[in-house]
Order: structure tokens, then C-alpha cells, then sequence
């Protein structure tokens, strides 16, 4: 994990089809896991068994995991085949293993935040996703690596390390669901679970090259996951296609009464909107204030391209202002740390986790501040004290609530803007995957990372990352944006579903074959005819 | 808009964070960046604008109440840093004099 590691230095994906079987295994769909799980093509021990063999070579490397849990995988997937062979009708992603960022609570795995102050904390509880997905028949392959109660947006700040970008090893996979989105895309497994509060699945599964969704806001449980800004938290599904992400979609939503916020609503219908893939006669909306001045030139080159292609697919395009996004950053970097400031005053070192300076000469509030300066990171630390300041009586009405009344004006220009356009779309972040090290200890820099994101977080509708391409300047993965108003959950995935079809047509395969190893920066595919022709949207 | 190193000392106590000297030195220049950067919320008008603490407007959610068997003593008790007569074991909460 420490190895050294030469820049442009990356993981390739496992050899083609027809080597070996293993490698076969780990480069299938969930979709079609489960098709062959099903037919008896293969059993769901196998399939783990190539999954686990796979982290056992590339997770030195990409330190995406905290905690691989190899043997009640094999038991996991050993129960989905007993069920098959005594004729039970399986679900639709029986057998898939899965990579579980773990901020989720499980009662047979460590659950940390990646934070010292959990230690190897065994929950007496399954979160309401964990339990969801075990029903499913999913396979859990373990807990994957995270920034600390997943603040940030580069998995630095976890207190185990950080994880590395299958890309590019020298890079950030992005946070905070880093671990997870780097397990997807370096094919560790096909499927994981992030949390999404300011950009934390979109973020990373944009400069890792895969798909992410934060779901509207309730449509999925906060039931057992460690909170960390509770009207933001959503959890929501990492894959490497549309529909692989809408069928995890499906799996975990739904009303959970643990939750009181979680929406008494049916799910909106996900799965066939990635089948429908159409987007014909759509009207689409192009925010101008998330893009320009401080946009990379490649992102943007392949937002472009990625808004040309939806008009030759039959989509209307049109400008739609949203004035107040420009102050979604500064509002969500009050409300953010205040509410992490209050959830996070749980960790008092008396009933569980860590507890630092019990030497019989400390009150019980000296332990409490000595645990919580041994156990909490920088960027914990910063956030906790940002929102104590913020939340002060004499501050209270120029931080907090005035970033409360920002949200409504956010959540105003989205309801304006979709009595406009069924959806809207954006570069998901200004730039490619950075340096580690880049902006490990530059906090606004960071901040940055999640311009594009937030302000979906800040009026809870549904939104998707989507990988459209390589930027030319580092060869690095760009995400494009789809935004949706709340609970038209589906319509991001229709959207995405028709881009995906006609980059893939065009790009001749996945785009995660673009990455080329052990050395060399990896070069974009696209088949001749689409280069020359600059964009090539006549092509699908 | 500017934070100076002793509020900063004063935000850590009201954290319960027993920071460091050099902690504190480099944490007052960060959140003083940080809150210049993030005081932009004062220069939008937003006269009569009602505040939003959540996206989804919800009121007295009920569930029924329905009894689910407790964890027991003995799961509760098994994380604890500290136990002693099937209770959690804290520091002394009261001063000494």
C-alpha cells in the first residue's frame, strides 16, 4: 500500500474474454452475473471466488478495502446456490458480490467511518441497506475505505490511508465513497454502495469512470448508516453500466419506518427507464453557471460533445439559468459542518469506540475532549469547529440561517428551471481526478471538488454520474451531470442509458478498457471516423 | 470577516477537542479562510426568504408502535471501552472538591 508508485502508473482491467475464466467473471455485468447465476452458467461461489482472487492481486495496490470478508462472502454466495438448487426463484442481482462503503452498519464486519474513534467497532445492528441487500441474495465482499464520516471528496482523510485511482495510481479515486468507486472501476467487484451528501458517489464515480446515482433524498434509508449531515445523507448504488446501477437502485429503496425521513412513496420506476434508453423529445436543460472559469478544458471539451450527442439523439436543448447555484458552495459548507458539528457530539468515548486519557487523574470531560482529539482527523476537527462557530448565538442568523435561506432559493431555481425542462445536465465535476497529495491540506481547494454537485444535494432531488469520455489533456475519465426534479428518479437513468448506448456504440466498448497498464498515461479509444469528425454525434 | 486564534480555541472547547498549540495555530488560519470564503451567503438578497433545514417537507411522522425484542444487556455492554456491574464504567463526572 505504501509501495512507490510512478505517475500515470495504473490498474488495468483483467484480460478479455476467453483467457481465463476468472478474469472473464470479473469483467461480467451484474446483470449478466446474475443471468448466468440463474441459468446455472456458473454458481455465485464462483463468481465470488474470481472477485476475491482479483482483490487478492489488485487491492495492494488500490487499497480500496478496509475489511475483505472472504469467508462469510463464500457463505453468502453458498446459500444463493443452495436456494438455486432446491428451485427458489432467485432476485435480480443474486449471487452479484458487492463492495460496501463502510460508514454502513454490518453485524459481522468492523464498521469505522475509517475514523480512529470507532476502532474495529462491531455494530449490534444491520443498516436497513446491508439487511436490504443481504435479502437480495447480494454477496458482500466487505467494507471499503472512506474519507473519515465521509468528509471529502479523495478518500485522504481516511485514518487508514488513502485510496488510489485504477487510472492513474498517483491520483485520487475521489471521496468520499472513494473505496468503493475504486473497487468498481478496478473490477474488484461490479457493484458497490457509496453515500452522497455534497457529491460524495457522483464525485467519485466521475473521475473513476463509472456510473453513480444519489437518489432522492428519503427514496433510500439513512437507517444505520453512521450519520454525518442527516437532512443531506443519501445512500445510492456504484456500477459500471446504467442498468447495473438502477437494478441496486431498486434493491435498496423503498420506505423504511427505522427512518423517519425516508419517503412513503413507491420507487420510482428505475430499471425500465435504463431499458427504455430514449430520450426522444426530452427537453434538456444546460446550466451555464456550472460551467466556464475554472472548468478544465477537456471537461468541458466532452460536456460538449456529451450535449451535441443528446441533440442528435432526439433530445430539445436549451439554456436554463439557475442564478443561485453559485452560492450552493458556501451554503452547503455551513450547513454541512453544523449538522456534523451536533451528530457527531455522539462520540463521547463512554459506551463504545475509542476512549483516550482514562488514567483515573481525568474527569469524564477531560477523557471525552482527550478521546475526541485522538480519535477525529483534521478535516473532522475543522468541520466540527466550523459548525460549533456557525450555530453561535451572535453568528447564527448571518451563517446558518442565511445558508437556510440560500437552500431555498436553490431548491426555487430547480422547481423554475424543470417547469422548463424534464431534466438538466452538467459537467459532474470541474476537473479530472487529481494528485494525491494535491490538496491534502488546502480545505477550500478540496471544497472545491463538489461545485457541481451540491446543490442537488441541497434540494434532495435525484442526480447521476455518468463517465462520457477521456479528457485529451491527462487521458483521465470526465462525468456528465443528469439532474432530476424529486422522485423522477427515472428519468436520470433514461437519459444515461441513451448516452451510455451510443458512446459505447461509438467507442467500439466499454470505456474502462481505456485503461492501460503498468506504465503510460492510458490513451481514448474512440474509432477513427469519431475523432476526425471532432464529435462524431451523427455516429449513434 | 475574520476569526481570530483564541475564538478558535475557545470553538475547540466548546467541541471538546484538546487540541494542541500547533493544532490551533494551523486550524485558526484554515477556518479563517474557510468562513472569509463562506460568509458569500451574506451578499445574497434574501429579504423574506423562509429558511429550508430539510428537502423534503415532513411533519409528525408516526410508526406503530410495535414491540420489538431489546438487544440485552450483554450486546449493549460489548463495545464498551469500560464495564463493571453490567453498567458502563465512566471517569469521575464531579469535581473533587
Amino acid at each position: 500500500m505504501d509501495d512507490e508508485t510512478r505517475p500515470g502508473e495504473a490498474m488495468p482491467a483483467p484480460d478479455r474474454a476467453g483467457r481465463d475464466r476468472a478474469s472473464e467473471l470479473t469483467r461480467m455485468t451484474a446483470a449478466e452475473l446474475a443471468a448466468a447465476i440463474a441459468g446455472g452458467q456458473v454458481s455465485a461461489l464462483e463468481v465470488t471466488d474470481a472477485h476475491l482472487g482479483r482483490i487478492d492481486a489488485a487491492d495492494g495496490q488500490l487499497h480500496a478495502f478496509l475489511h475483505v470478508a472472504a469467508d462469510s462472502a463464500r457463505a453468502a454466495a453458498r446459500a444463493v446456490d443452495e436456494r438455486r438448487a432446491a428451485g427458489d426463484v432467485l432476485g435480480p442481482l443474486a449471487g452479484v458480490p458487492l463492495a460496501l462503503k463502510d460508514v454502513f452498519t454490518t453485524t459481522d464486519m468492523p464498521t469505522t467511518c475509517a475514523s480512529r474513534i470507532l476502532g474495529r467497532w462491531r455494530p449490534p445492528y444491520d443498516a436497513t441497506v446491508t439487511r436490504r441487500l443481504r435479502q437480495a441474495g447480494v454477496v458482500l465482499l466487505g467494507k471499503t475505505n472512506m474519507d473519515e464520516f465521509a468528509m471529502g471528496s479523495s478518500t485522504e482523510n481516511s485514518a487508514f490511508g488513502p485510496s488510489r485511482n485504477p487510472w492513474d495510481l498517483a491520483r485520487v479515486p475521489g471521496g468520499s465513497s472513494g473505496g468503493s468507486s475504486a473497487a468498481v472501476a478496478g473490477f474488484e467487484a461490479p457493484l458497490g454502495i457509496g453515500t452522497d451528501t455534497g457529491g460524495s458517489i457522483r464525485q467519485p464515480a466521475a473521475v473513476c469512470g463509472i456510473v453513480g446515482v444519489k437518489p432522492t433524498y428519503g427514496g433510500s434509508s439513512r437507517y444505520g448508516v453512521i450519520a454525518f449531515a442527516s437532512s443531506l445523507d443519501t445512500p445510492g448504488p456504484l456500477a459500471r453500466t446504467v442498468l447495473d446501477a438502477a437494478l441496486l437502485h431498486e434493491a435498496i429503496s423503498g420506505h423504511d419506518p427505522c427512518d423517519s425521513t425516508s419517503v412513503d412513496a413507491p420507487v420510482p420506476p428505475v430499471v425500465a427507464a435504463a431499458r427504455q434508453a430514449d430520450v426522444s423529445g426530452l427537453r434538456i436543460g444546460v446550466v451555464p453557471e456550472l460551467s466556464g472559469e475554472g472548468y478544465q478544458p477537456g471537461v468541458l471539451a466532452r460536456f460538449n460533445e456529451a450535449v451535441e450527442l443528446l441533440e442528435s439523439l432526439g433530445a430539445k436543448i436549451v439554456e436554463v439559468s439557475c442564478p443561485h447555484f453559485s452560492y450552493a458552495l458556501p451554503a452547503y459548507y455551513l450547513i454541512a459542518p453544523s449538522e456534523c458539528s451536533s451528530n457527531l457530539a455522539r462520540f463521547d468515548g463512554m459506551r463504545y469506540g475509542l476512549r483516550a486519557g482514562d488514567d483515573g487523574t481525568h474527569s469524564a470531560e477531560e477523557v471525552m475532549s482527550l478521546t475526541r482529539a485522538a480519535g477525529f482527523g483534521p478535516e473532522v476537527k475543522r468541520r466540527i469547529m466550523l459548525g460549533t462557530y456557525a450555530l453561535s448565538s451572535g453568528y447564527y442568523d448571518a451563517y446558518y440561517g442565511k445558508a437556510q435561506q440560500v437552500r431555498t432559493l436553490i431548491t426555487r431555481d430547480f422547481e423554475a428551471a424543470f417547469e422548463q425542462v424534464d431534466v438538466l445536465i452538467s459537467p459532474t465535476t470541474p476537473t479530472t481526478a487529481f494528485p494525491i497529495g494535491e490538496r491534502a491540506d488546502d480545505p477550500m481547494a478540496m471544497y472545491l471538488a463538489d461545485l457541481c454537485t451540491i446543490p442537488s444535494n441541497l434540494a434532495g432531488n435525484a442526480a447521476l454520474s455518468l463517465p462520457c469520455g477521456l479528457a485529451p489533456e491527462d487521458g483521465l475519465p470526465v462525468g456528465l451531470q443528469i439532474m432530476a426534479p424529486v422522485l423522477a428518479d427515472d428519468r436520470v437513468y433514461r437519459v444515461a442509458a441513451a448516452v451510455e448506448a451510443a458512446l459505447t456504440q461509438r467507442r467500439g466498448g466499454p470505456l474502462l478498457d481505456a485503461i492501460r497498464g503498468p506504465a503510460g498515461l492510458p490513451a481514448p479509444v474512440l474509432p477513427t471516423t469519431a475523432r476526425a469528425s471532432g464529435h462524431g454525434g451523427s455516429s449513434a | 470577516m475574520s476569526i481570530a486564534r483564541a475564538e478558535v480555541a475557545h470553538l475547540a472547547r466548546l467541541s471538546r477537542l484538546a487540541l494542541t498549540d500547533e493544532e490551533l495555530d494551523h486550524f485558526a488560519v484554515q477556518l479563517d479562510q474557510i468562513i472569509s470564503a463562506v460568509a458569500r451567503v451574506q451578499e445574497v438578497a434574501a429579504e423574506g426568504i423562509p429558511p429550508t433545514s430539510h428537502a423534503v417537507p415532513l411533519a409528525n411522522v408516526f410508526r406503530d408502535d410495535v414491540v420489538i425484542p431489546p438487544l440485552g444487556a450483554d450486546k449493549v455492554l460489548d463495545q464498551a471501552p469500560a464495564v463493571e456491574d453490567q453498567r458502563f464504567r465512566v471517569p469521575r463526572i464531579l469535581a473533587e472538591d
